[in-house]
């Protein structure tokens, strides 16, 4: 069974607050579910099947299936940090295509701002192995760049290239946290935090929030909106290998290929991407997993503004992504979305929309790129 | 500089016996009964091919596969990945070596680091 052209993405929020002191993460969720239904043009008693999660409060589904009295026959929890969403995507696709439901929604929310973080659990088996390290979500990542450049010669000024494109983009986006165009200089100039990796490098943190509404064909043949087709999707994760550590890839490499042979298409064919972006080297890693460049020409491919919407070969991220725009609850995974959402639809701000983009790219990572993480590949095309 | 403080390791019945023998100052593994591959983290079950594992002490020795600094906390620490001699290749920290002499493909050792409870943790120093 495929999911190509089996379910349609008609609805997609995102909260427009960066910082929710006075909000609960639950209103939060509810906020963007309002936001996505208005934009599909449906109501919430149309919805037959919900997914959301870690970042959802309480028991997930359940807890937020109260808090918004949702009457469901299909809910998924599936929680891989901020890849979630790009599953939940497929996960609702092939909810709808084995009729389990007609109408998805996908909530995530958080406040990372403003409130304390989940305790992490300690029962968790590689938890004694790690944690007295000192292991974090920036060291995890920077031991991946660190490998990167002494493999392939990746340097800082490539990286910074990344984030110098999503400054580009981020200016023209009024809730962006960071709206300045900087330079690679301006990147090198901020402080290293931690080796290779310079402040400018990592994404924002902010609270916040978006929501998708999947479709079935018919539910999607009845609405006003475009319809942005959900015509390939991958999924796989990497870890240690149990010892057999090896940082110069990720998990794209497999649901990549997944995807691509799903719909049918080349990266070639993509006219737009969305790539999960909690820091430059996340980039640069996935753009070579997912086959956009050979494995160790990332650094030359990001260069001199090969990200940027109208300059370059491949646009990625042109709401700012997460090292400009937003990051809600620590999870990129739903801004990818989107965005691309946006660009198919041709709604993205007309400084940076793709023109007639009708095939883009979304995909995230999600836990830490330097010990175990998640990928998740979606293509989605645009059908009149 | 500000000591950076260690927590105390968190010990369960799978890995009771690894802490015991560090505190002796013997470094374990795991190997495979079946496959007689040695694995990290030390599980009870091989991760390649499921099978029970036994004890095996190793040197300690190895080089850095990848390092980075953490330099923004009130006391900065280096850590990172050793690849064991013969063996898999672990997260630890790096103590006794200055920042700037960190490479990837540096010869590193064992050295015990102690914890807040008098636990001790395996770190690498310069070998």
């Amino acid at each position: 069974m495929t999911i190509k052209n089996r379910a349609y993405i008609m609805g997609a929020y995102e909260h427009p607050t960066r910082k929710a002191p006075d909000k609960s993460t639950a209103q939060l969720h509810a906020e963007c579910a309002r936001g996505a239904l208005a934009d599909a043009g449906l109501t919430k008693d149309d919805v037959d099947g919900y997914f959301c999660a870690g970042d959802a409060p309480g028991m997930g589904p359940l807890s937020m299936a109260e808090y918004m009295d949702l009457r469901l026959r299909h809910v998924d929890a599936t929680d891989i940090g901020g890849s979630s969403y790009l599953m939940l995507v497929s996960h609702a696709a092939q909810a709808i295509a084995a009729g389990k439901c007609s109408v998805a929604l996908i909530t995530l929310a958080g406040r990372p701002r403003s409130e304390k973080p989940r305790a992490p659990n300690p029962m968790q088996p590689e938890a004694p192995w790690e944690w007295p390290y000192g292991i974090a979500t920036l060291n995890a990542y920077a031991l991946c760049a660190q490998r990167h450049m002494y493999e392939y010669g990746t340097t800082s000024e490539q990286l910074a290239w990344i984030k110098v494109a999503a400054s580009h983009h981020a200016q023209h986006n009024p809730h962006a946290m960071l709206r300045d165009v900087v330079t690679v200089q301006d990147v090198l100039a901020s402080p290293m935090v931690a080796d290779p990796l310079h402040r400018m490098d990592c994404c924002v943190v902010s609270d916040g929030g978006g929501a998708l509404i999947v479709t079935s064909p018919e539910v999607a043949r009845s609405l006003k909106r475009p319809r942005v087709s959900v015509i390939g999707a991958g999924e796989s994760v990497k870890h240690t290998m149990g010892g057999r550590v090896d940082l110069t890839y990720s998990a794209a490499r497999v649901s990549g290929p997944i995807a691509f042979a799903e719909a049918g298409v080349t990266q070639a064919d993509i006219q737009y991407a969305s790539i999960y972006d909690s820091f430059t080297i996340t980039v640069l890693m996935q753009l070579e997993d997912l086959g956009f460049c050979e494995k160790g020409q990332g650094g030359r491919f990001v260069a001199d503004g090969n990200l940027i919407s109208g300059v370059g070969r491949l646009p990625f991220n042109t709401d700012g992504g997460g090292l400009c725009n937003n990051h809600p609850a620590n999870r990129g995974g739903i801004t990818k979305i989107i965005e691309a959402v946006r660009q198919l639809r041709g709604e993205a701000h007309p400084a940076v929309q793709v023109p007639n983009c009708n095939l883009a790219l979304a995909h995230g990572t999600g836990g830490l790129l330097g010990t175990r993480h998640g990928s998740a590949t979606l293509i989605l095309e645009r059908q009149s | 500089m500000t000591q950076r403080i260690i927590s105390a390791p968190i010990v369960t019945p799978e890995t009771e016996h690894f802490w015991q023998a560090a505190q002796q100052g013997r470094f374990l593994l795991r190997r495979c009964t079946a496959c007689h591959e040695t694995h990290w983290y030390p599980r009870a079950i091989c991760p390649f091919c499921l099978g029970d594992t036994v004890w095996q002490e190793h040197p300690g020795a190895g080089t850095i596969y990848s390092w980075t600094v953490m330099r923004r906390e009130a006391a900065p620490f280096a850590m990172g990945y050793v690849a064991l001699d013969d063996g898999p290749t672990m997260l630890a920290d790096f103590t006794g070596i200055e920042f700037d002499r960190l490479k990837i493909g540096m010869r590193v050792k064992l050295a015990w680091s102690d914890t807040v409870n008098g636990a001790k943790m395996p770190s690498f120093t310069g070998g």
